[in-house]
Order: structure tokens, then C-alpha cells, then sequence
């Protein structure tokens, strides 16, 4: 099958500097559409720095990123890092890239449907009521209809990130960027968060995933990569790299996480 | 208690001194959040001047701070008019003096609030409107300065119930406000306890209206985090 359209995502040769500490030393990826790629690796492997590098809520220090074809605009700062050169063209690509936190993060002094319609009212300049017609069905979706008016220090953190989804999602991004969505929830909680991403799965949204829930990855990604050290360790179908990994690195990860 | 005819007069000088002190207060809010984002700056130039607005109105008691800006400002405008060719005397006036005056030493109280408060909004959830694509203004005007408010009201009130006292300095450079018009019944009637007494009650019961108002300001700010975890 040969692809003419553009990759949904392409991110060349990503490097990343804390002061001194290298983390992330050259990482590339492309994504096609309907690709849903697992991102996994210990802690400190530069998984989610890698994933926050891509809409630049972290600054790259060298690197090329494109979304839909489209390379961003970058420039270099003092310190040698890379930041958006055209405060209107990121803007505009992050409101296509969904980005879903570890911690939530909505926004305490909103309801949940005001949280969902924020983005879509402000940025896409959707008329209030069509945005509020779609964040029910989105809320419907994600099964916390009920919870529309409520806060989110009300909700529990798995209806919370479920909530942080259903914003996400009524941007109508091209591309879905998970950093950790289980991780900061109770274990009772889990389940229905990899619910609702595994449902976005069937849909055949562009993805990528950085987890610990490993047989969560194996059964939903196409592709799934293994970040050791700042660098591409090991890459390939879930199967091969689940169960025949080469690298003995990788291999010692998959044998203590099963 | 027997006002001698003077409670109209006591009535226009506290229409005043609400006026003046709403006046203030926005001047103040203003130059408040100003001076929090330019101390919160990346660049050290507005850090600066920021540093060396606070330095400086914190440093000059308020009693001089409104002779200097009601005698001084009248200078000032001068000598720039002169600068245009133009030769007269303009002065701001009691109440615009009181205004500047009061307003800028709010704002420097300000500053410290709202920048304490800017601290407490979480990074991630700026994180969050811009990764949804919220520009630089709807992330500030939208998601931090609601949750600033939460945050900075208690402080404010404070702020706002030292300012009211404070409009009490504007009588020495001629405003017709509460304290004024008491010092005119006093020289009039030769009662001072009556008419300052009466003074205290007033700026008291100013007070206790103002605790009222903050306190269903701070309830309408706190939706969503009663009964909130953590």
C-alpha cells in the first residue's frame, strides 16, 4: 500500500537537554493515520519528555516536528532550545494535537461542560450552543453525561480524566497524545479510562501512548516503541516487541513487567 | 446625639469617600496585576521596574505620598506644558490626587498578593489551555486570573480596608470627604467628640458593609472547591 498523503505526525531527530543531562539524544517517529503508537520505557527513559517535545510544552534543543505535513515553525533561543517562531501557527497546530495528562489538569473553577466547551467557544469560535450540543454527546461518550455541572474536585480522578478525554476530544484533534493517563489514578480506576481509550482505538484515531500498562499497549497499538537512555532501544509490531525483542535491554524490561 | 444641621454634610462626605476609595481601588487592581506580571517577567527589565515601583511606594508613608502627588503633579504637568510652549498652571485636584495617591500605594500591596497568588495556579493547567490552542490573553484572562481572585481576596480585603482609611489622608490637601467634613462641624460647634465619634462610626459601619461584600465575593469564588478533595 503506498501512502500520498502526508504522514499525520513526523517528528525527526528529537534531542532534549535539562542543564547538562541529555534526555532525549535523536528520537524519530512518524505516524500515518489511524496508527495508534505505545510509547513505553522505565522511568527517566525520556518517554514523556519525548511526548510533551511534540506540541512544545517542552522545548527541543535540535529537531524537526510536522503535523499533517505541516513543519513548525521554530526558533532558537539564548539557551539553545527551540520555541515556536509563529505564536498563531502553534497555536493553531496544538488545538489539532490532543494532549491528555497525567494529572488531569482541568481547570478547578469551571464545571465539567464549561471545561469541555472552553477550547471549541474561544479557539474554534464554535456558536455556544453547538458547542454544548457536542461536549454532552462527548460526555455522553465517555459515560459521565450526569456529571455535567458538577466541579472537578468533585469527581473521582477516573471520571476526571475521563472529563480531561472528553475536552481533548472536542477539539476534533488530528492526532491524540496520551501522557500517562492511568497513572495518577487508583487501580479500581483504570479500567474505565483504558475503557474509553480503547473505544478511540476502534474508532481509528491517530494515537500515541506513553504507559505502563503494558498489556493495555500490546493489545491496542499497531506499533510500539522502547525508549532506553533518550533513544529508540527497540521498535516494531506489539508482538515482536513483546515477545522477541533484540535488544537484551528491552528484552530484561518486558520480562519484569509481565 | 445632636448634629447641629451638619448630617447632610456628613452624608455628601461619606458619598466621598465611598467614591474615592472605588476610584482607588481600581486604579490600584490594575497597577496590582501590572506589577505581579511584570515581577513574574521573564525579562529583567520589567522585573526591575517592577522591584523599584514596590521599593519605592512602600517606602513613603501614605500621608507624603498624597502631598507629593497632589503638590508634585501640578509641577510636573507644568513643566511638560512648558516643554509644548504652553505657560499654566494645571493641578490634578483633591479627588484625582487621592486617587493617584492611594491607588498607586494599593498597587504596590497588590503586587505581593497577586503575585503570591500567581504562584498557586498550577503549571499544568496553563499546560493544558495551550496545548488546546488558547492563546497567550484567554489563558491569562480565562484560566490564572479567575483563580487568582480565589486566591488573592482574603489579601485584597484587607488592602481595600486599609485603602478606605486611608481616603481619611485626602482632608489634608482639601478633599470634602468624611474626616474633613467632621473637622468643619468640630471647628463649628466646638464638639469634637461628637462629630469624630461619629466619623468612627461611619468608617465602621463602611467596614463592616465591605466584610459583607468580600465575604459573597470569596463564596462565589469558591464554587467548585467546596467540599473539594485536597
Amino acid at each position: 500500500m503506498t501512502h500520498t498523503s502526508p504522514p499525520a505526525l513526523e517528528a525527526d531527530n528529537i534531542h532534549k537537554r535539562f542543564g547538562s543531562l541529555e534526555v532525549l539524544k535523536g528520537i524519530s517517529l512518524t505516524a500515518r493515520d489511524g496508527e495508534i503508537i505505545s510509547i513505553l520505557g522505565s522511568s527517566g527513559s525520556g518517554k514523556s519528555t519525548f511526548l510533551r517535545c511534540l506540541n512544545l510544552l517542552e522545548a527541543p534543543h535540535e529537531g524537526r516536528i510536522a503535523l499533517g505535513g505541516e513543519a513548525f515553525k521554530l526558533k532558537r533561543q539564548k539557551d539553545g532550545s527551540l520555541v515556536a517562531a509563529d505564536s498563531r501557527q502553534i497555536t493553531r497546530l496544538r488545538a489539532s494535537m490532543g494532549f491528555v495528562f497525567q494529572s488531569f489538569n482541568l481547570w478547578p473553577h469551571m464545571t465539567i461542560l464549561e471545561n469541555v466547551i472552553e477550547a471549541p467557544v474561544l479557539v474554534r469560535k464554535t456558536p455556544r450552543k453547538a458547542a454544548v450540543a457536542e461536549a454532552e454527546a462527548l460526555l455522553e461518550k465517555v459515560g459521565i453525561a450526569d456529571k455535567r455541572n458538577a466541579y472537578p474536585g468533585h469527581l473521582s480522578g477516573g471520571q476526571q480524566q475521563r472529563a480531561a478525554i472528553a475536552r481533548t476530544l472536542a477539539m476534533q484533534p488530528r492526532v491524540l497524545l496520551f501522557d500517562e493517563p492511568t497513572s495518577a489514578l487508583d487501580p479500581e480506576m483504570v479500567a474505565e479510562v483504558l475503557n474509553v481509550i480503547n473505544s478511540l482505538a476502534e474508532e481509528g484515531r491517530t494515537m500515541l501512548l506513553v504507559t505502563h500498562e503494558m498489556r493495555f499497549a500490546r493489545n491496542v497499538s499497531t506499533r510500539v516503541l522502547f525508549l532506553h537512555d533518550g533513544r529508540i532501544e527497540e521498535e516494531g509490531t506489539p508482538d515482536k516487541v513483546f515477545d522477541d525483542p533484540a535488544s537484551p535491554r528491552c528484552r530484561q524490561f518486558m520480562a519484569s513487567h509481565r | 446625639m445632636n448634629l447641629h444641621g451638619f448630617g447632610p454634610q456628613l452624608l455628601l462626605g461619606t458619598l466621598m469617600t465611598v467614591r474615592l476609595a472605588l476610584s482607588a481601588v481600581s486604579v490600584g487592581l490594575v497597577l496590582g496585576l501590572l506589577g505581579a506580571t511584570a515581577k513574574s517577567s521573564r525579562h529583567a527589565t520589567l522585573r526591575l521596574m517592577g522591584e523599584g515601583y514596590t521599593t519605592i511606594v512602600r517606602g513613603i508613608p501614605e500621608l507624603l505620598m498624597v502631598l507629593i502627588v497632589y503638590f508634585g503633579s501640578s509641577t510636573m504637568i507644568g513643566a511638560v506644558l512648558r516643554q509644548f510652549g504652553i505657560d499654566t498652571y494645571v493641578e490634578l485636584g483633591p479627588f484625582l490626587s487621592g486617587t493617584v495617591a492611594l491607588g498607586l500605594t494599593f498597587g504596590a500591596y497588590a503586587t505581593e498578593v497577586f503575585r503570591g497568588a500567581l504562584l498557586t495556579v498550577p503549571r499544568g493547567q496553563i499546560e493544558a489551555a495551550q496545548s488546546l490552542g488558547l492563546g497567550r490573553w484567554h489563558c491569562f484572562h480565562r484560566i490564572v486570573l479567575p483563580q487568582l481572585w480565589r486566591i488573592a481576596l482574603p489579601g485584597l480585603g484587607n488592602l481595600f480596608m486599609v485603602l478606605l482609611k486611608d481616603t481619611a489622608l485626602i482632608s489634608v490637601v482639601g478633599l470634602d470627604e468624611i474626616m474633613r467634613k467632621a473637622q468643619i462641624a468640630v471647628g463649628d460647634t466646638r464638639e469634637p467628640f461628637t462629630f469624630y465619634g461619629c466619623a468612627a462610626l461611619i468608617y465602621l459601619g463602611l467596614t463592616v458593609v465591605t466584610s459583607g461584600g468580600l465575604m459573597a465575593l470569596e463564596h462565589r469564588a469558591n464554587r467548585g472547591y467546596r467540599r473539594a478533595r485536597s
